[in-house]
């Protein structure tokens, strides 16, 4: 995490740490991995009453940050979630909120705060993805009259079954469009998918043919792309502060492992084999805290290099998130794969978070396109 | 200090005004440490002796050396400000390391007064290049284990042994070397450190032409070289303790204080060629698996910078561990041999074999594809690094080893080594 906080920060970080460490303990998610929604009922709504859902959103709004920088103490709090493999819907709820802040629409103001307080979940259903060439969306969006029509089918999506709002992404004729739908929305049906997570829940959301009012918009028709793009960034700061959380659990209980466990009458950790996996780890470790940090700081300043730089962070926290986890899982041996040892609940939940919003290879190819523009511009 | 300084914003307007005035534009000798052939360097080597002393006359070299040295008596502000100023122009770049860093900023540290007197204003007005005789050919990573020997015969030291990847020996001036003086104690307490002419009988320096046709390194030979103790720098025997020192500012390179490097490379293009150029012509531009290789690329660059900035961050709060640097080192290691074997990738077969009369060749990547293991060798190998941060980050027991309280003579050394 960051060297230096505000006493603020430092106050909202460690609150939160505590709520989750009284509320979602693992020895309680293990127990729940069969419930629908993954968590105890009110877990969502005290959260949101912490403010989980409002950093992004401006006091006007009914959000607010402790800092002044929204972002920013949005990865202090994934940071938290991920070194508890914490449940809920952090991410799609705030990035849903963000993108519903400053919107007219009545449907969107009270979906926004409903979402804000925690009293509603929100999902994204990103059927039409930056990184996927329009004709291939899984999610169109058309004209029809004054109603807009929403065909196709988008799986994973967080907590589809808990959602009362979805804001959907699809393809339009020459561009991407956002619509807000009510999970009541006829013609929408959610079917619940099975994960590698245990403390997550994903679905399939389907629409056959929804027609929504043309008020549901969010944004421009057709013309959503820069909007998306500032989802992506959010997701991935989210996303990226949650798995560093996460692999320095992992890296913490391995490193403890090392000097507590003996083998021909010495520590693990004296073997020079295995001292240098750790120190590859930590630099790995290093570095994912400087570009997740690095990231949540390019949003914060509305950066030029901000999509760059969340994509870079996307990338290699990605990957290197689950190479960190499974070489845990390594040095731990056999009890690294039982689903006794705490150690599974971080692998998946990096395993997860590298599959959201983007694979380190589309978040590489999106930095390749970007290079190359950059380049004919030169 | 307690003398009214300018101000940083002051300073940095007339530094602007004045390298405007007086500097031109960065050229190819200013961006690549190599050149075509000796000639070349030499000529390269006169015009940054050249442009040091317009640095001096101008009253802008060594911006944080003291005054009576001849520096400017400035703060690290100053000096990065300047650095800032000097983006795109030309610069003495042969002086900033290893002269300024460690060599200038060692002495100093730990110089007499007259060492400093003749050596620091003669460095400032680029009359003396240095280069650092640390490295021997039986062992890099174990620094301490030298066996070059100084041998005291009255006011004179007498010099044998060998060091080796010294860089621009074959043309530099001086060199600050650690020896080692005393074989009765451990090694770490039996060594000193001592500042001599390179080009002088006795020193007999050879060129050693690496894999990629290069030959910057050098390799020196002494044989009875008589050094005045007058030459010798801090205390008989205490060379560990400048050595440590020696390290840090080594470490520090073009970072350090001492050292003035344009910053940033406002708009100017490096003379190689980027990804996106090799995949290009390579007419893998649409390629997605190439896509990917160069956003791998660029990421993995983004990443290093802001784990370096981190780590810097850190050690400047003052909250991190010291040892932290090794993380760094690691990282930008495996960082940079990624990324050499991504260009090459992208280049396909013309980086390994190619028409020399063909335009923009992309041969110097096929090159650089070979000495890729260099970012983890040189400055400390990975391996080294991983043990300081296994021992001294993570707290890790220590690698056993078969030196420690052992006098230097008794320690075990291979076949080869001198005793």
């Amino acid at each position: 995490m960051r060297h230096v906080l505000t006493p603020d920060q430092e106050l909202f970080q460690d609150t939160t740490a505590r709520f989750l460490a009284d509320r979602a303990p693992l020895s309680r998610l293990r127990k729940l991995r069969d419930d629908p929604a993954g968590y105890e009922p009110d877990y969502w709504r005290d959260g949101g009453e912490l403010g989980w859902c409002m950093p992004l959103v401006g006091e006007d709004e009914g959000g607010g940050s402790v800092s002044g920088r929204g972002i920013v103490d949005l990865s202090l709090l994934a940071y938290e979630f991920g070194r508890h493999a914490a449940p809920g819907p952090l991410v799609d709820c705030n990035v849903v909120a963000a993108a519903l802040s400053g919107q007219p629409g009545e449907m969107q103001q009270n979906a926004l705060g409903e979402v804000l307080t925690g009293k509603a979940i929100a999902a994204s259903c990103l059927g039409a993805a930056p990184w996927q060439e329009l004709g291939k969306a899984g999610v169109t969006i058309r004209k029809d009259g004054s109603q807009l029509v929403i065909s196709g089918s988008v799986r994973p999506v967080e907590s589809a079954s808990q959602a009362s709002w979805l804001l959907v992404t699809g393809a339009s004729d020459g561009g991407r469009t956002q619509v807000l739908v009510p999970a009541s929305a006829t013609g929408l049906e959610v079917r619940p998918l099975k994960s590698i997570d245990v403390t997550r829940r994903f679905g399939q959301v389907t629409f056959a043919d929804v027609h929504v009012p043309e008020s549901a918009i969010v944004g421009t028709f057709a013309e959503a792309e820069a909007q998306i793009a500032q989802q992506i960034r959010h997701a991935a700061v989210i996303l990226t502060a949650e798995s560093v959380g996460a692999m320095d659990s992992a890296f913490d209980m391995t490193v403890d492992w090392a000097f507590e466990r003996y083998t021909f009458g010495r520590a693990l950790a004296s073997y020079q084999a295995l001292k240098h996996r750790f120190a590859d780890m930590k630099s790995w470790l290093e570095a994912s805290h400087a570009i997740s940090d690095a990231a949540a700081d390019a949003v914060a300043d509305a950066s030029d290099t901000a999509d760059e730089v969340c994509s870079a962070a996307k990338s290699y926290v990605g990957q290197q998130g689950v190479e960190l986890a499974q070489d845990c899982v390594q040095l731990h041996g056999g009890i690294g794969v039982t689903y006794e040892h705490d150690l599974h609940f971080y692998l998946r939940r990096v395993t997860l978070d590298r599959l959201l919003y983007g694979t380190p290879a589309e978040h590489r190819r999106m930095i390749g396109s970007m290079q190359i523009k950059q380049d004919v511009m030169a | 200090m307690s003398e009214e300084i300018e101000p940083v914003e002051a300073f940095r307007l007339r530094a602007r005004e004045w390298i405007k005035a007086n500097l031109g534009p960065m050229q190819r000798w200013d961006m690549s440490q190599h050149c075509e052939s000796d000639e070349e360097e030499l000529e390269a080597v006169a015009r940054d002796r050249m442009l040091q002393r317009k640095l001096y006359d101008g009253g802008f070299a060594g911006i944080c050396f003291p005054k009576e040295y001849g520096g400017q008596g400035l703060t690290p502000d100053h000096n990065r400000a300047f650095s800032e100023e000097l983006s795109g122009h030309e610069y003495p770049s042969r002086f900033s390391v290893p002269t300024f860093s460690p060599c200038a900023s060692v002495l100093l540290e730990f110089g007499t007064p007259e060492q400093k007197a003749a050596h620091l204003p003669a460095i400032l007005k680029g009359e003396e290049v240095w280069v650092q005789l640390l490295s021997e050919p039986g062992g890099g990573s174990d620094v301490a284990g030298i066996t070059t020997r100084a041998t005291r015969d009255g006011d004179h030291w007498v010099l044998n042994g060998s060091k080796v990847w010294t860089s621009r020996a074959w043309w530099a001036d001086w060199g600050l070397i650690l020896t080692r003086t005393n074989w009765d104690v451990p090694k770490h307490r039996g060594m000193t450190v001592f500042i001599l002419p390179l080009q002088q009988p006795g020193v007999e320096i050879s060129r050693i032409e690496r894999l990629n046709g290069e030959s910057e390194s050098c390799e020196e030979f002494f044989t009875d070289v008589r050094i005045p103790d007058s030459d010798r720098v801090g205390e008989v025997d205490a060379g560990w303790t400048i050595g440590t020192r020696w390290m840090y500012h080594e470490r520090l390179g073009h970072n350090s204080p001492y050292v003035t490097t344009p910053v940033g490379s406002k708009g100017q293009k490096s003379h190689e060629p980027s990804v996106v150029e090799i995949a290009r012509k390579a007419g893998r531009l649409d390629d997605p698996a190439a896509l990917e290789l160069i956003g791998e690329h660029r990421a993995l660059g983004i990443v290093t910078h802001e784990l370096q900035r981190r780590i810097g961050d850190a050690a400047a709060s003052g909250k991190g561990n010291k040892d932290l640097s090794s993380v760094d080192r690691v990282f930008r290691g495996l960082a940079s041999v990624r990324r050499a074997t991504i260009a090459f990738d992208l280049a396909g077969s013309d980086a390994s074999v190619w028409d020399e009369n063909c335009e923009n060749p992309t041969d110097a990547v096929g090159m650089q594809f070979l000495m890729r293991q260099v970012s983890c060798i040189g400055g400390g190998t990975t391996e080294i690094s991983r043990n300081v941060i296994a021992e001294r980050v993570l707290a890790m027991p220590r690698e056993p080893s078969g030196d420690k309280g052992v006098p230097f003579r008794d320690v075990p050394k291979g076949p080869n080594r001198s005793r």
